[in-house]
């Protein structure tokens, strides 16, 4: 009777057990297929928005035209107008969208806040003030084509340093670091309006342009570089690319420790992360990231604070998959974005960080009342 | 051989000292009890011996080892913490937290083991069938439990925790230290708990700990160290203490008046 009673709990609580189990794969299995959809998704949007444009091409040409474009050079129009002005600029959005959103996911996973963006740590208005100097007064670091994303670029950088700075006195707290970057964000934004107010309009009105983000500047020289070894050319990812896969490993590798900090920093010293360092890491990786892209596009807003915020109520907290998903829907939101910027008002293009605002904010909006949760 | 050494250890923040020549030794299976009023320093000294905080003198030694000469992750493998309050920003499933305590153990993916580790876990504590809820939906006794879950997936050899009871009801308070006395007497893990309720500390510790201004006031077995005057002394509290089995009991009754420190009451009777 005893026996039978004992066997009998033993079998529940394994049978309970691969009921967990059994939940907690499929938890991740959804995750997993939400990570391919978005793949499919991206795929999708960048046909559509291929075969958009005062050129009429279908979206099954599309693929074809990208298809045989990989093996020789395109030679007839449709060939030229869909790899030499279209697939620049798409790829660019898919790259600038996923790298903006993971650097945006990571900086709220290491500052513990849910309003840590690439915007409130100072990286963008900085971007912006070192684009107003080489637009307004034509200096910079570096001379000629490359003045302003040269220039945005090293001032992008700035606040980082200036919050690494900081460390060095204070402990790098959560806190002080979005203290120190919200400061430096007035601080580089009032600069900026300081020299467009003793600027000529037309100067103004082309820094104001680069600050509002678009992706109409993209050429193959940003995503391809090709080194020339005698007769062959050998591609090599570009400057952007080169940074994103730079940048994006190591951040995947530290996903587990980022984990971890969420539970605070207390009970993750105690699980062996070294908090400090990890947050100075990840910070570091992720200004680069968005540096390397800012300084390309202009400042292209929302992507980096919404992104996560959707792709963690869809999966989940977990960075492990919430790195590739944000990364991977961002670049599907912000090609969706650019369709959108390049359609509603045609032939007027829009700038695409609009449109990323006016629809990443009521998207927000919608998901913070659909949900009751703390945040959202 | 003692488990845990403690040896002089002093701490201050900035100018104010927070600890002072403190020395505790803890044996294998045994659970100790830190008790002492606010600001005695005992959450100070539980940080200090989980190398959150560093001390600024002394030595803790654990298996024979200076903590300081541990890699943080091999410490994280032999101790673990629970501390006082953790906030949860961003969703987290109860699995996926305490499969968190594994980190110590795991490189970049969790393997089949962790898995088991963490289900093994969660039947301890009984809270399977929380496993796919989110941490932040739970109640603070739920949430207690799932952090001391987090703990013991990393199959610490000490565990130290801090207010354990803190926010919980009875119910839970008793459920709470039972699942930990438990473990104690189980898995022969030793702990240390730095706690309030005395009442609680008498009836689950080996031993307690008394602490005053940084520095132990008396250590000693429950009914050595919870008398009424060392009570009086540490918290200025008049208290009785009755013997309720075997363990004392401790019934606080009023603010002792004390030179100097006005305390409510004495302020009171001079208007």
């Amino acid at each position: 009777m005893k026996m039978a009673s004992s066997t009998e709990t033993i079998s529940g609580t394994r049978t309970k057990r691969a009921e967990i189990k059994e939940q907690y794969k499929k938890f991740i299995g959804r995750k997993i297929l939400f990570i391919f959809s978005t793949l499919v998704l991206i795929f999708i949007i960048a046909g559509v928005s291929a075969t958009l444009g005062s050129y009429p091409i279908t979206v099954t040409e599309v693929y074809s035209i990208i298809w045989h474009g990989l093996f020789k050079n395109p030679e007839t129009t449709k060939e030229i107008v869909v790899w030499n002005l279209r697939l620049p600029r798409i790829i660019m959005g898919i790259l600038a969208g996923t790298g903006l959103a993971i650097a945006g996911a990571m900086m709220q996973g290491i500052l513990r806040n849910p309003l840590a963006s690439p915007f409130t740590l100072g990286i963008a208005s900085s971007a912006g003030f070192g684009a107003v100097i080489a637009i307004c007064l034509g200096a910079g670091f570096v001379a000629g084509k490359y003045l302003i994303i040269g220039n945005a670029f090293v001032f992008s950088l700035i606040p980082t340093f200036i919050i690494l700075g900081l460390t060095r006195y204070k402990r790098a707290t959560p806190e002080t670091m979005i203290l120190a970057g919200i400061a430096m964000m007035y601080i580089f934004s009032a600069l900026t309006h300081l020299i467009n107010y003793f600027s000529e309009s037309e100067a103004v009105k082309a820094a104001y342009f680069w600050m509002v983000g678009s992706l109409g500047k993209t050429s193959w020289d940003e995503i391809v570089f090709h080194v020339n070894l005698g007769q062959v050319s050998i591609p090599l990812p570009g400057p952007v690319p080169a940074v994103l896969i730079g940048c994006v490993i190591p951040l995947i590798w530290k996903s587990w420790d980022v984990n971890v900090m969420g539970a605070g920093d207390e009970t993750a010293k105690s699980l062996g992360v070294n908090v400090e360092r990890t947050r100075i890491f990840v910070l570091i990786l992720a200004s680069l990231l968005t540096a390397a892209i800012v300084c390309f596009t202009g400042t292209i807003g929302f992507v980096g604070l919404v992104v996560p915020h959707i792709c963690r109520i869809i999966i989940g907290g977990d960075n492990r998959f919430l790195i590739p998903a944000s990364g991977l829907f961002g670049g599907a939101f912000l090609l969706a974005c650019d369709i959108v910027a390049r359609t509603i008002m045609a032939p007027v293009i829009l700038p695409v960080g609009v449109v990323t605002a006016l629809t990443g904010g009521p998207f927000l909006f919608f998901l913070l009342i659909r949900r009751r949760k703390e945040y959202w | 051989m003692a488990k845990l050494k403690v040896k002089d250890v002093e701490f201050s923040y900035a100018s104010v000292s927070v600890l002072k020549e403190v020395c505790i030794e803890l044996a294998e299976s045994e659970m100790l009890g830190v008790v002492g009023p606010n600001g005695a320093g005992k959450s100070t000294l539980i940080r200090c011996i989980d190398r959150i905080l560093k001390p600024q003198r002394g030595l803790i030694l654990l298996d024979e080892r200076d903590i300081k000469d541990m890699r943080l992750m091999e410490l994280a493998k032999k101790m673990g913490y629970i501390p006082q309050s953790t906030s949860q920003v961003f969703p987290a499933t109860v699995f996926d937290t305490v499969l968190m305590g594994r980190r110590p153990h795991l490189d970049w993916r969790s393997s089949e083991k962790d898995t088991e580790k963490t289900l093994e876990t969660l039947q301890m504590l009984n809270i399977e069938e929380l496993a796919m809820r989110d941490i932040n939906e739970l109640s603070g006794g739920q949430q207690q439990k799932v952090f001391i879950a987090r703990a013991l997936t990393q199959e610490p050899d000490v565990l130290l925790l801090d207010e354990p009871t803190s926010n919980l009801d009875i119910r839970h308070q008793l459920e709470v230290m039972g699942i930990i006395k438990n473990i104690v007497i189980e898995k022969g893990i030793s702990a240390i708990m730095a706690i309030h309720d005395l009442n609680l500390a008498s009836r689950y510790a080996d031993r307690i700990l008394m602490m005053n201004s940084g520095k132990i006031f008396a250590a000693g077995n429950p009914v050595s160290v919870l008398t009424p005057d060392n009570i009086k002394w540490v918290y200025g509290v008049e208290a009785e203490v009755n013997n309720n089995n075997g363990r004392p009991y401790i019934v606080p009754i009023r603010p002792v008046k004390q030179n100097g420190k006005g305390t409510c009451e004495s302020k009171w009777n001079m208007q």
